[in-house]
């Protein structure tokens, strides 16, 4: 259970790149997750959720887009999604991978509402 | 709708911590291995052993950390190894500022080989690189063989697989080949070795990887 302190990060380096004017109006903070990086997105989710009462930025909400364990094959060139975890290549069972995505822990971009988009 | 567009990693502060750690280690020729494992799996066990075998030709230290308790430490300085424990309170797992912190209760002038004992847990630390030159990953036959397959962060994070209480194996449901099938299946440049910190087998192969290590200055 280390997402607590995954999400404080995020909020921190949030806090960094956002305007104290333009706190309150963060409404979205998109973030990648990657299968491998041993992050359970709803956990961190919730997390997030509970560490923003004390925080300037109330509406703000995570975004998390989960990305799949891509590999290549350094013999073949075989570019393949790893299914079940098995870290061989389908095309010529090679074992000597380079590991494309899939241990991403990242911050995208933030999202802040206008004036225009609160009068909505 | 405005965007603001940051592309920063969740954890850079630790890298960054850990990657300082790291030039540490290196410009003062310390080889550096963080023993992850599940609570009870023998990574203590594995330390008193090591010393045993190597305190009189390696100049070995110890950063332990638990949630609570500084039980670890007591064993560690019995050898006479100098020890500094970090307890976390709760923590899960240990940080790169708080390796950085501890280095500072440390002589690490003449040290040739530094342990650094995780908190007992196969999920999260995983994700917090200290420094290390790499990470040790312990499992003991008691576990089970699926391990790997459960946490495969930390067998895909480790380059050593430590296997203990090979001596159980006989009372246990863990097929040995089975285990490291699982294990290699998820990080095929793992580096295994077999071991019983209660008869001493495979021992002496692991502190000639170690001496070895050590001698090829990494």
């Amino acid at each position: 259970m280390h997402e607590l302190g995954i999400a404080q990060n995020i909020l921190e380096i949030v806090q960094q790149a956002v305007p104290d004017g333009q706190k309150p109006a963060v409404r979205k903070v998109r973030i990648r997750v990657g299968q491998l990086s041993g992050v359970v997105p709803d956990s961190l989710d919730f997390c997030f959720s509970v560490i923003l009462n004390e925080s300037q930025m109330p509406k703000a909400r995570l975004a998390i887009e989960q990305v799949p364990t891509i590999s290549q094959c350094r013999d073949c060139a075989h570019r393949f999604q790893i299914e079940d975890l098995a870290f061989v290549c389908p095309a010529c069972k090679s074992t000597n991978l380079e590991l494309v995505s899939g241990k991403e822990l990242e911050i995208v971009e933030i999202e802040l509402a206008d004036d225009r988009d609160e009068a909505i | 709708m405005s965007i603001i567009t940051i592309e920063r990693k969740v954890l850079e502060k630790n890298d960054e911590i850990a990657q300082r750690n790291r030039a540490f280690f290196r410009d003062r020729g310390i080889f550096v291995l963080n023993l992850v494992s599940s609570p009870g799996a023998g990574k203590t066990s594995i330390l008193e052993k090591t010393f045993q075998e190597l305190r009189n030709s390696l100049n070995i230290a110890v950063i332990e950390g638990d949630v609570q308790t500084d039980l670890d430490a007591q064993r560690v300085a019995q050898y006479g190894v100098p020890v500094v424990q970090i307890v976390t309170m709760g923590g899960c797992h240990l940080e790169a500022k708080l390796v950085q912190d501890a280095m500072e209760s440390l002589n690490l002038e003449k040290v040739d080989l530094l342990f650094i004992e995780n908190v007992g847990n196969l999920v999260c630390p995983a994700s917090y690189d200290l420094g290390e030159a790499t990470k040790v990953v312990v499992l003991s036959t008691t576990e089970g063989d699926d391990k790997p397959l459960k946490y495969p962060g930390m067998f895909r994070n480790s380059s050593i697989l430590i296997l203990n209480k090979t001596d159980l194996i006989p009372y246990v449901n863990c097929n040995l080949d089975e285990l490291k099938r699982n294990a290699l299946q998820i990080n095929p440049a793992l580096r295994i070795f077999e071991i019983s910190c209660f008869t001493g087998a495979g021992i002496p192969e692991w502190c000639d990887w170690l001496r070895k290590k050590d001698a090829s200055g990494l």
